[in-house]
């Protein structure tokens, strides 16, 4: 685990609304310290892309709004800022799906992420060399289309790609979507040595529960637009609830959190 | 037997060459859509009001240098005029409520245009005569425009131009990601807003190119801005995506419209007549229904 620093993201309270009328977060809270990796966590519809949008700002692409709360990065606000500016500030997301710049090379992909950068060519291309480092296979590939690379490829060219914006917090959103169990690891592997050594905090939403609470620091739950557990991620592994609704490792199936007795409902902004 | 080759030539080049002014305004088409997803229908309105303040700039006493220099700046303001006024408010609508603004445009544009400098033809004068080229003639014995040579050759340095812009610089990569995917490319941080400028920007230096050898052929009027529907074939067979494709299908339009045109006409004795007019369309909508994404058109990348 990296050493962990003061607050580096705090989301306070957050609404988020779209198209003016479909509210899809309820007031979510959680806190990112600096050299961490949070997991957020939850099943299909729960928020998650929807929370780290509001964070990177895509939400205004998608006729989203956050409506209340406050989203604060190294202390100040940035609920009103561009996703040109949060990169500039070191605030990158990966997004769910890859989106990979498909006729592009993946070389060119990669270096579309240092974009906002002002700093030289020669800055760049260490930092190319430096993401070659990490994704050996992509030095390889880096003159295919990135259209025509496997799932694995495309997803660390869309890591590779944030990191050339040399960010200090990568947004990541479902880095094991379509991906074998093996490429699973190998990806989080890289992103917590990403973690250690490059020094980046991640905010990583994740369906795989159970990959992401191994390499995370701490885990938060949504269900519904809202945040019902939080924790270590050592104790989110311990935690019967978890075990039961999301490892998949009771025989009484899938239930929801509400439905449970011993469960206590976070409530943040009440406490 | 050889006369008759010759002719054939003669056709043909004159067909390749007038081909690639359709594709000068079909490449303002490409460049709008690619970045933006948006068909331009102000395109020949842009060609018009280009040519129009070009000529009117000049029958202000400017040099010839410096009013060109001048005209390219107008359009360069109108292009950030558009993204400001039009794109920005516009942005994340449905693709029909863009094309619909550039329609508005359109008619804005020639309202402008024509308000400012006037509704009467003017004569354009590039200095390029509209004659057989002599060297050529005397090298290969057939009969080639000069002027279509020339407008051939600035048609080849601007599309050298773009290419090397959108390869080989920071901001044509830009412009290639916002091509392929806009939120991947917001996502990475590139401000949509710039690029967008800057492909209309684009679009507007290559309706000015087109609208000055245009205008000089037909003369700078209302009709200039119709050539923008000769563009259509072209897009309908080069894909509305590829650069390339623009310019082989103008080459294709151009020439098989004149070869249609003489042989087909000759052919049926003058029965049918007219055949330049209609010809690149029925080319087009045959094409439609074989390949509709058209020659060059991106392949959407689709794995299994
Ligand atoms: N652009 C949008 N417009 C309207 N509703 C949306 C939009 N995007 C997401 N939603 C809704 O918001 C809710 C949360 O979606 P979100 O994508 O944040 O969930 P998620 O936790 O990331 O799910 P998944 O695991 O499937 O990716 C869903 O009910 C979804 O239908
Ligand atoms: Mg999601």
């Amino acid at each position: 685990m990296a050493e962990q620093g003061k607050d580096l993201l705090v989301i306070n309270n957050i609404e988020v609304i779209y198209d003016h009328v479909i509210l899809v977060l309820k007031g979510v809270s959680l806190t990112v310290h600096d050299g961490a990796i949070v997991a957020l966590l939850g099943a299909n519809g729960a928020g998650k892309t929807t929370t780290l949008k509001a964070v990177s700002n895509l939400l205004r692409a998608e006729r989203g709004e956050v409506t209340k709360g406050s989203i604060l990065y190294k202390d100040k606000r940035i609920d009103s800022l561009t996703p040109n500016d949060l990169v500039k500030l070191g605030v990158v997301q990966v997004m769910e799906g890859r989106h990979c710049f498909e006729h592009l090379t993946v070389e060119e992909n990669l270096l579309t992420g240092a974009h906002t950068r002002r700093d030289g060519r020669a800055e760049v291309m260490k930092d190319l060399e430096m993401v070659y480092r990490y994704f050996p296979r992509l030095k390889e590939r880096r003159k295919s289309q990135a259209g025509y690379t496997s799932g694995g490829e495309q997803q660390m060219t869309a890591i590779g790609r944030a990191l050339m914006a040399r960010p200090n917090m990568i947004l990541l959103d479902e880095p094991s979507m379509g991906l074998a169990p093996q490429l699973v690891e190998e990806i989080f592997e890289i992103v917590s040595e990403l973690n250690k050594k490059e020094k980046v905090s991640f905010l990583l939403a994740e369906q795989n529960t159970m990959v992401a609470l191994k390499y995370a620091d701490y885990g938060y739950i949504l269900e519904n637009g809202r945040v019902v557990l939080d924790g270590e991620a050592k104790s989110l592994r311990e935690n019967e609830d978890v075990k039961e609704f999301y490892l998949g490792l009771s025989t009484a199936g899938r239930k929801s959190f509400r439905d449970t007795k011993h469960y206590r409902r976070r409530k943040r902004w009440l406490a | 037997m050889t006369s008759d080759l010759n002719f054939f030539f003669e056709v043909l080049f004159g067909g390749l060459l007038s081909g690639i002014m359709y594709s000068l305004v079909a490449l303002g088409f490409v460049l709008i859509y690619k970045a933006s997803g948006v068909f331009n229908f102000a395109q020949g309105s842009m060609v018009l009001f280009a040519a129009l303040t070009f000529v009117g700039i000049l029958e202000m006493g400017v040099p010839f240098w410096p009013a060109l220099l001048l005209c390219l700046l107008v359009m360069m303001l109108l292009a950030v005029g558009i993204e400001r006024i039009v794109l920005r408010p516009l942005v994340n609508q449905p693709p029909i409520a863009l094309f619909m603004a550039t329609i508005g445009l359109s008619y804005l544009l020639e309202g402008l245009g024509q308000g400012i400098w006037g509704t009467q033809v003017r004569a354009l004068d590039l200095g390029i005569e509209d004659l057989p080229n002599e060297m050529i003639q005397e090298a290969l014995g057939i009969q080639v425009s000069t002027f279509d040579l020339f407008s051939a050759g600035c048609a080849a340095v601007l599309v050298g131009g773009l290419a090397l812009f959108f390869n080989k610089t920071r901001v044509g990569l830009a412009l290639r990601a916002v091509a392929d995917d806009h939120q991947a490319a917001l996502a990475v941080g590139i401000p949509l807003q710039h690029v967008w400028a800057i492909v209309w920007a684009a679009a507007g230096l290559v309706a000015l190119v087109a609208g000055l050898l245009w205008g000089s052929r037909l003369g700078v009027q209302f009709s200039l801005s119709l050539v923008a529907l000769k563009a259509l074939p072209v897009l309908i067979l080069g894909g509305f995506t590829s650069v390339a494709g623009a310019i082989v299908g103008g080459l294709i339009i151009g020439a098989s419209e004149k070869l249609a045109e003489v042989y087909i006409s000759t052919f049926t004795g003058g029965a049918v007549a007219a055949i330049e007019n209609w010809f690149p369309y029925m080319l087009a909508l045959l094409f439609l229904l074989v390949r509709p994404q058209g020659l060059f058109g991106e392949k959407i990348i689709e794995r299994v």
